[in-house]
């Protein structure tokens, strides 16, 4: 052990560095290709194997699809959906021995003319180029512009009632499947319709260009982008009857997903925005069969295997890191990732562990906030953070007379005090509230933001106008408020909840 | 002296932005004393390729991190990362995994 001389080895630890001559680690005989991981190094063929048997392993595993159930692919054009949209039509193609057993459909959501700005030409170029990838896949696809989010109905914000299959019933519904024959799934091969760009409305590329302009900062227009991308999914599934749409997050995406939440407020929501299944839209349940797959997993196989993407350039592309939360997120986790290679799977197990605190049934609707995100949430907490972050606000605008009358609205978002007193909101005149009677406006994004979850009035504040949202975003909060008001008017008369 | 050494660029998954959206290149090096090796090639390409922003290509010596390279469709990892030495007819892959999903 210890001694005086201790002679110790010339050789410390040395990284061990894979070399050219390295053999698979799977099957051992041929020469490597790709490093996964932290050193595990495959040849094309054990990984093409691995990488397609995940896939099949991670629907199987969870079995929340259903055989013979109609199943929305969410393809942005991008490699990771791409990559989900081939492993499906291998799997649905393939022979009876591993079939995968439902019916998928895909939905492109255009949004590059009405957020992006891009010319006319551009978007049908790109427009094009998808349309031959789906076209050749042989299911029936929906290409969607972005401007279509202005005309959703109100029922989007609220999750429809549930279809819940227990897992005990998926034994028995394969079952049933199998018996009733597979003969029967060939032939509903639904015949391929295939809805191609409607012609968009000039006035509606505008207004849904207002509406994103009108976000001061890249984070909250992402943000924006986001949640409506997501709405306008969510109703696509719902009145094409799909009651499930697959979204192809990769782990490294959704690792970046995770941290970025938490920088936004949306921690409550962690769980369901980066889990394997997310039932907050109630009869649509959004699956994630990638988000075991590494971006460089899917880069790779993608390259070796030509599978087709698009390249389309996106809101933060060519920007600095600074830019926007997401942004500097990303950079910071790829570039963390490249010295330590455990940092997207940690950051993946632990949220796999994530789990919302049971909130007991929803059947005290008075309380339930307005959320672009569909989250429900309570404010009846004493002892929150959200209402010591409210309170905190309430004193550093103190200066500000206390209660203003009904029709003059509060001072919203202003950092500096404002003289209430002097009436119909001269102080109030921050750049937006110009048009229309000041006080109405003010006093109405005042109350869209009480309704709002956290995250969700940071990204409406920094709108410059609220009355920028789609109709259906201000109707339902509208209905919200009159709902409450009422609430309160008979509340007397109504029995407290023992 | 080496002799100048004729390699067959790829950029993909969002790179090609960078170099005016063309995807493949055919480069012939120049001849050098030494041999070309990975540190030389991004130097050179960043100085003869590289339209714009080169700090979303570059990083210091390497590649930014999320550049998938390629060499001959391996993992560059397994061929020596930088000191590979490039020989004649290889084919450089550089594949972005920041952009998309």
């Amino acid at each position: 052990m210890c001694q005086v001389e201790e002679e110790y080895h010339e050789q410390l630890e040395r990284v061990d560095t894979p070399s050219a001559s390295k053999k698979c680690v799977k099957c051992k005989e041929e020469l490597a290709a790709v490093v996964i991981r932290a050193g595990d190094a495959y040849c094309r063929k054990c990984f093409r194997e691995s990488f397609i048997h995940k896939f099949r392993a991670m629907l199987g595993k969870t079995r929340v699809i259903f055989p013979g159930e109609k199943v929305l692919l969410a393809v942005s054009g991008g490699p990771s959906s791409c990559s989900m949209l081939s492993q499906v039509q291998e799997g649905v193609s393939q022979n009876a021995h591993k079939k995968l057993r439902f019916f998928p459909g895909i939905v492109y959501i255009d949004a590059e003319g009405g957020a992006l700005g891009q010319c006319k030409e551009m978007r049908q170029k790109t427009t094009s180029e998808l349309c031959d990838m789906f076209r050749s896949t042989g299911f029936p696809f929906y290409i969607l512009p972005l401007e279509q989010v202005l005309d959703l109905p109100g029922s989007v914000l609220t999750p429809s009632p549930p279809s819940d299959q227990p897992g005990s019933v998926y034994k028995a519904a394969v079952d049933l499947f199998l018996q009733s024959g597979d003969s029967s799934s060939d032939g509903k091969a639904e015949e391929q319709e295939c809805v191609s760009l409607p012609a968009v409305q000039e006035s509606h590329t505008r207004l849904l260009q207002q509406l994103i302009g009108s976000a001061q900062t890249l984070t909250a227009k992402q943000d924006l982008l986001n949640t409506f991308r997501q709405h306008l999914l969510v109703h696509t599934a719902r009145t094409r009857g799909y009651s499930k749409l697959m979204q192809g997050d990769s782990c490294t995406r959704l690792a970046v997903k995770l941290l970025t939440s938490i920088s936004l407020g949306r921690g409550a929501q962690l769980a369901q925005d980066t889990g394997f299944s997310d039932c907050r839209y109630g009869g649509v349940t959004v699956v994630r069969p990638m988000r075991e797959y590494s971006a460089k997993e899917i880069a790779y196989y993608n390259h070796m295997f030509k599978v087709p993407s698009v390249v389309i350039p996106n809101l933060d592309t060519k920007m600095p890191d600074k830019a926007s939360i997401q942004r500097l997120t990303q950079n910071f986790v790829t570039k963390l990732q490249a010295d330590f290679h455990s940092t997207v799977s940690t950051i993946y197990r632990t949220g796999e562990k994530l789990q919302t605190a049971g909130r007991g049934s929803s059947a005290a609707e008075d309380a339930e906030a307005l959320a672009l995100c569909c989250r429900s949430v309570k404010f009846s907490e004493e002892a929150s953070a959200l209402q010591a972050t409210l309170i905190s606000e309430q004193l550093s605008q103190s200066s500000v007379k206390p209660e203003p009358p009904a029709n003059v609205g509060q001072c919203c978002s202003s950092e500096r005090p404002c003289g209430g007193a002097e009436g119909t909101g001269d102080c109030c005149r921050s750049s937006s509230h110009l048009v229309g009677s000041l006080s109405s406006r003010d006093h109405e994004a005042t109350d869209l933001r009480s309704l709002l979850c956290y995250s969700c009035r940071r990204t409406v504040r920094d709108m410059s106008s609220v009355d920028c949202l789609p109709q259906y975003v201000l109707s339902v909060a509208q209905r919200r408020q009159n709902r409450s008001a009422m609430k309160e008017q008979i509340s007397e008369f109504l029995l407290d909840d023992a | 002296m080496a002799a100048p050494v004729a390699v067959h660029l790829e950029f993909g998954g969002g790179a090609e932005l960078l170099f005016d959206g063309v995807k493949e290149h055919h480069v012939t090096l120049p001849s050098q004393s030494e041999p070309w090796d990975m540190k030389q090639l991004l130097v050179w390409i960043q100085r003869n390729l590289l339209k714009e922003r080169p700090e979303l290509f570059v990083q210091g010596d390497t590649v930014r991190p999320g550049i998938l390279v390629l060499i001959n469709d391996a993992d560059w990892e397994l061929m020596g990362e930088l000191d590979y030495q490039l020989l004649d007819q290889d084919n450089i892959v550089f594949i972005s995994t920041l952009h998309g999903g």
